[in-house]
């Protein structure tokens, strides 16, 4: 099934991306290109073969259960483009 | 003493140490190199006064040090450049892209932050590709950078290969001693080869991510570029090490490396993996690869055919998992905490004007790619089998290194092309990756050497790939290919080379 | 009994719950920030928590006993290799733009649960799995006209996704899955089990159909605040859901919202996007592997649970399953009762518990741990009833100003004078009061009129004050009137 103009605002809109109507068209036509072609990994049999969990042969550190972090706001806050009393600020979300 | 900036960083180590020149001079000399060749647009960012500063505690420190008062660092008073995809403390960082307007982070990464401790200091913030995506540094919303590099008898603008084209550039033109890159399919490898200088991929897992802008978690991992192989050893040995803070940073010693460049490459064994001679290969090419198997075999090394039957798949599956992981890495990007915000009429809006404003063509294309692999339906046929694939890879590259200890390939499949070329077709641009991509799959230690130059003069690199956590042979024998190449070709654009 | 009745007929409920518990721990899942309630905004985030370009998770190992010790104690397999998954969705509360989540291979897989019902009846229900996951912010919609605030202390708590299997079939039994659930944990000391501050969240998924048929659609009505309200919650749900098949329509499936004021739930999201979460593998992570060892440490660490302690009160106390239920609800409840009823009565012990001081308890609204009468005191109340020092009527008196004072037994005893008077002598003394004051009655019950026995029993305690004892008044009583 071919990448179609739909298909690529439906995926826009789930990765919440703005794309002006008039590019749907040619950025379909890129995709649809770009999925035909990573689809030759179809002629791999690879029934058998588990996908790779992990690059490197590291076991998962745990860290323990100390507070060692956070008590600054002010750095979390230092970049936000709204803030308000010590809270992030956007406009208002309608249940 | 006019150009110490021409010096290699071992030279430039080795000076300071003998008082030949201060790091105060030596970074004076760089920050002049650096304004010289502001026409290849390599920094985003220039940062002098805060290299300034790091040069004179330096040298404060080596005079206290002198005087028995603590050790130098391992890069004490080495002015360099870092990718701007590395987050640094008070000063902007973008990952050229307008998405991060203004953002300052408060915090500083695990890599510079070991670099600043081994006493080098910041010239700048390097260009890139927009989120590293890309292998032209032609994606950056700040203009694309400039190679230093020309092709003989023509002044068209090259590429420097990307995504850490603008630390590839500083570097060749002299106006960084060295440079941090990110490599993720051979953001690294592939901008060192068409700019004629040393990069090196380490291990996945050898250096931290912690700090680092993420474009693709599994494959991300920071090396050094450099003029030398020797550099590249001192610079890595500075940057590498565990981190608790980045779950996969491998707990392992840090070798110096620096200690193996001259053990030779006697009794090695060198594959050649046969799938890397691809139809179409340029002859020229192939007649560098050849160089290269001539040279280590004259150096004791011993060639053997080896077989990575599904090299041919690499690029696919590359370009199915790193697009998925940057869909979600991207998705913090939302104009609530920090960075670029577009108003909209509702939160939805407001997300998608941000997004749609602040991401590029290539970045928004490859997150869009990395929405649909993983989006309902499609997940197992993209997503899980591209994983798939990428365990066959890596069991390649195991049965390969079962027989020899290294393997040799050219870096890239072409010298720098012009600005403007191979922008309208992206899976053109993605082949440039072909040879570093598999590499990086695996989680493997690679390096691209320059050692030679096309006919029309431009710089190729030959790789050499090793072992997990086995960078000493990889710098061995690179520093064999270094040593028997002699590269010593100059770019076109040098900052203070005396014109 | 358990079927709702409709128009057309009788309509079977299906009831599944995922409960959202927060794990007592020090700092959040992924970071070192801290996790306690009530905070500042925005004061214990760490740069993790706001998704920070280039920040990486770090897992806290208290987060991974904590999940193997609620497994075990849901009698449920743990699974020694889970991964992490990454949820995508926006919302603003969520900085990274996803959860940290378990999706197809979660720590913990199938367990059991036992309800325990009206009459001591008990049920099975199915535990489908339970997976680690991030806790999201919160949003404030309403602090400012035309802003949301956004404060991240929650973000990145760790929560335990404790899914059932679509066991239940009455409001009741999901209230009693809650009750025995928040039981259990607390036993575990794995969450506190608090509701009203969210550290425990339900989603009930709630379906109809005809008996015997398949399932049925069902909506999901998410994070109700009190056992109450789950109950309420579904139970109106489930009549909405058999008007509408009722009236010929169909039940979409959606998320919909409780809304306490009236009772009645009503979708939350247009239909315009279905959620799409794109799950993978978290590649700043990997797999979760834990040894044997690990969780056989754990279990030996368990505390006896409630069911366990249920049947041991039982058995051995004698108490009933409805009494032994009551008493090991809360571990701090069954302490105490154990405490009272060591080298006691032991049902005499259940009696004064879950009578006497659950209803001051009950009235005050304490909890155990606050309760005014210690386990030690209450202790000696009764061993005052069992040497014959009070009377039970006495006792209750003494309790109460025990109660109101936090006094000892016998020092309410010694300052009211409320010793009871066994002392043979003195009451004879009163019952030949009583018998020369009331001569007519005596000839009357002498005539035959046994009633009246009652009445010089109650003439002797009124004058005595009540500290006569009983016991010994009606035998004093019997040989005086019968000799
Ligand atoms: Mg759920
Ligand atoms: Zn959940």
């Amino acid at each position: 099934m071919p990448l179609d103009k739909a298909t690529v605002a439906r995926i826009a809109t789930l990765a919440r991306i703005r794309v002006p109507e008039e590019e749907l068209e040619s950025l379909a036509a890129e995709m649809d290109k770009i999925i035909g072609w990573v689809e030759q990994l179809d002629e791999v049999t690879t029934d058998d073969v588990p996908p790779m969990a992990s690059v490197v042969d590291v076991e998962l550190p745990w860290r323990d259960d100390e507070v060692t972090d956070g008590d600054c706001r002010d750095k979390v806050l230092a970049n936000a483009p709204e803030k308000v009393e010590g809270f992030f600020a956007v406009s208002k979300v309608l249940e | 003493m006019s150009e110490l900036n021409c010096l290699t960083m071992a030279q430039a180590r080795d000076g300071l140490a003998k008082g030949d020149f201060t790091s105060v001079e030596l970074t004076q000399a760089h920050i002049a190199a650096l304004e010289a060749s502001r026409e290849l647009n390599a920094f985003v960012t220039e940062t002098p006064e805060q290299a300034l500063e790091a040069a004179k505690a330096s040298d404060a420190r080596r005079v206290s040090s002198n005087s028995g008062g603590g050790e130098a660092g391992s890069m004490e008073g080495l002015p360099i450049a870092i990718k701007d995809l590395f987050c640094t403390e008070g000063v902007l960082t973008t990952a050229s892209s307008h998405i991060l307007d203004g953002f300052t982070p408060q915090y500083e990464s695990t890599v510079t932050a070991n670099l600043w401790r081994a006493g080098a200091g910041m010239l700048g913030k390097t260009n890139l590709d927009e989120f590293a995506m890309g292998s032209a540094t032609v994606t950056s919303y700040y203009g694309p950078t400039v190679n230093p590099w020309r092709r003989s008898g023509d002044d068209k603008k090259l590429v420097p290969g990307g995504s850490s084209g603008g630390s590839a550039a500083a570097v060749a033109a002299r106006a960084a001693l060295g440079a941090t890159g990110t490599d993720t399919g051979g953001s690294i490898r592939q901008p060192a080869s068409f700019c004629g200088i040393v990069g090196i991929k380490p291990t996945y897992g050898r250096c931290s991510r912690w700090g680092i802008v993420a474009f693709a978690s599994s494959l991300d991992q920071a090396g050094p570029m450099t003029r030398t192989v020797r550099d590249g050893a001192i610079m890595l040995g500075a940057m590498a090490g565990h981190d608790a803070r980045d779950s996969t940073s491998a707990d392992r010693e840090v070798p110096d490396f620096e200690a193996a460049l001259e053990k030779g490459v006697k009794g090695l064994k060198v594959g050649i993996p046969e799938e890397y001679q691809m139809k179409g290969m340029s002859p020229e090419l192939l007649a560098l690869w050849d160089q290269g198997k001539a040279w280590l075999t004259a150096a004791g090394a011993e060639m053997v055919p080896v077989s990575l039957p599904h090299t041919k798949y690499a690029l696919p599956t590359y370009y199915i998992v790193a697009p998925a992981e940057a869909s979600s890495n991207l998705a913090r990007y939302d104009g609530v905490r920090y960075g670029l915000r577009e108003e909209g009429e509702t939160l939805q809006e407001m997300y998608e004007n941000t997004r749609g404003e602040g991401f590029g063509a290539e970045v928004t294309r490859r997150v869009l790619i990395g929405t649909y692999v993983l989006s309902a339906g499609y997940y197992d046929a993209y997503y899980l089998k591209a994983q798939k694939l990428r365990t066959l890879i890596s069991r390649d590259f195991r049965e390969a290194f079962d027989k020899v200890d290294v393997l040799l390939t050219p870096t890239a499949p072409s010298p720098a092309f012009a600005i403007g070329e191979k922008m309208d077709d992206p899976i053109a641009m993605y082949l440039n990756d072909v040879f570093t991509v598999p590499a990086s799959l695996a989680g493997l230690p690679a390096a691209s050497i320059p050692a030679g130059l096309s006919g029309d003069g431009l710089p190729l690199g030959l790789q050499l790939i090793t072992h997990p956590f086995d960078e000493e042979t990889m710098f061995r024998a690179a520093r064999a290919v270094e040593d028997a190449a002699a590269f010593n070709a100059e770019p076109t654009l040098m900052a203070g080379d005396g014109s | 009994m358990t079927m709702l009745q409709g128009n057309t007929g009788d309509w079977e409920m299906v009831i599944g719950l995922e409960v959202h518990a927060q794990v007592i721990s020090e700092a959040k899942l992924f970071s070192g920030a801290a996790t306690a309630f009530g905070a500042e905004p925005n004061t214990q985030v760490s740069l993790v928590d706001a998704a920070m370009p280039g920040m990486l998770p770090v897992i806290n190992r208290v987060a991974v006993e904590q999940a193997v010790r609620t497994g075990l104690g849901l009698k449920a397999e743990i699974n020694l290799v889970s991964v992490f998954d990454r949820k995508n969705y926006f919302y603003p509360d969520l900085p990274q733009g996803y959860q940290i989540s378990q999706f197809p291979k979660p720590i913990v897989g199938q367990g059991t649960l036992i309800l325990d019902l009206a009459g001591g009846e008990t049920r099975e229900v199915g535990i489908t799995r339970i997976h680690l996951e991030q806790d999201a912010g919160k949003s404030l919609h309403d602090q400012h006209p035309s802003n949301t605030f956004i404060d991240l202390n929650r973000s990145g708590v760790t929560l335990m996704e404790i899914v059932s299997e679509p066991d239940m079939r009455t409001p009741e039994e999901a209230g009693a899955y809650l009750r025995k659930l928040r039981s259990i944990l607390r036993y575990l000391g794995t969450c506190d089990g608090n509701m009203e501050q969210g550290s425990l969240r339900c989603d009930a998924n709630v379906s109809v159909r005809r008996a015997g048929d398949e399932l049925g659609t069902r909506c999901e009505i998410k994070n109700v605040n009190s056992i109450r309200f789950v109950q309420q919650a579904i139970d109106y749900e489930a009549r909405r859901q058999i008007e509408l098949i009722e009236e010929g329509g169909t039940v979409d499936q959606e998320t919909r919202l409780f809304d306490s004021g009236n009772g009645t739930t009503r979708s939350m999201r247009s239909k315009e996007e279905a959620h799409d979460y794109r799950y993978f593998p978290d590649p700043d992570l990997l797999p979760l592997e834990i040894s044997q060892g690990f969780v056989e440490e754990i279990r030996a660490s368990l505390p006896e649970l409630p069911d366990a302690k249920k049947e041991r009160f039982v058995s051995d106390y004698g108490l009933g399953t409805e009494d032994a239920g009551l008493l090991t609800a809360e571990r701090a409840t069954a302490d105490f009762y154990e405490e009272v009823a060591k080298g006691r009565d032991s049902k005499l012990a259940c009696n004064w518990v879950t009578g006497e001081l659950f209803g001051v308890l009950n009235k005050s609204g304490l909890g155990i741990g606050d309760s005014p009468v210690s386990a030690a005191a209450l202790g000696g109340l009764i061993d005052l009833i069992a040497d014959g020092t009070l009377s039970g009527r006495l006792a209750k008196d003494v309790f109460e100003a025990m109660a109101e004072t936090g006094k000892e037994a016998s020092v309410v005893v010694e300052e009211k004078g409320l010793k009871q008077v066994s002392d043979s002598g003195a009451i004879e003394a009163e019952v030949d009061q009583v018998l020369q004051a009331y001569a007519d009655k005596v000839a009357e019950y002498k005539g035959g009129k046994d009633k009246l026995f009652g009445f010089f029993v109650g003439q002797v305690m009124k004058a005595t004050g009540g500290k006569a004892n009983p016991g010994v008044v009606n035998e004093v009583l019997k040989k005086k009137l019968g000799g």
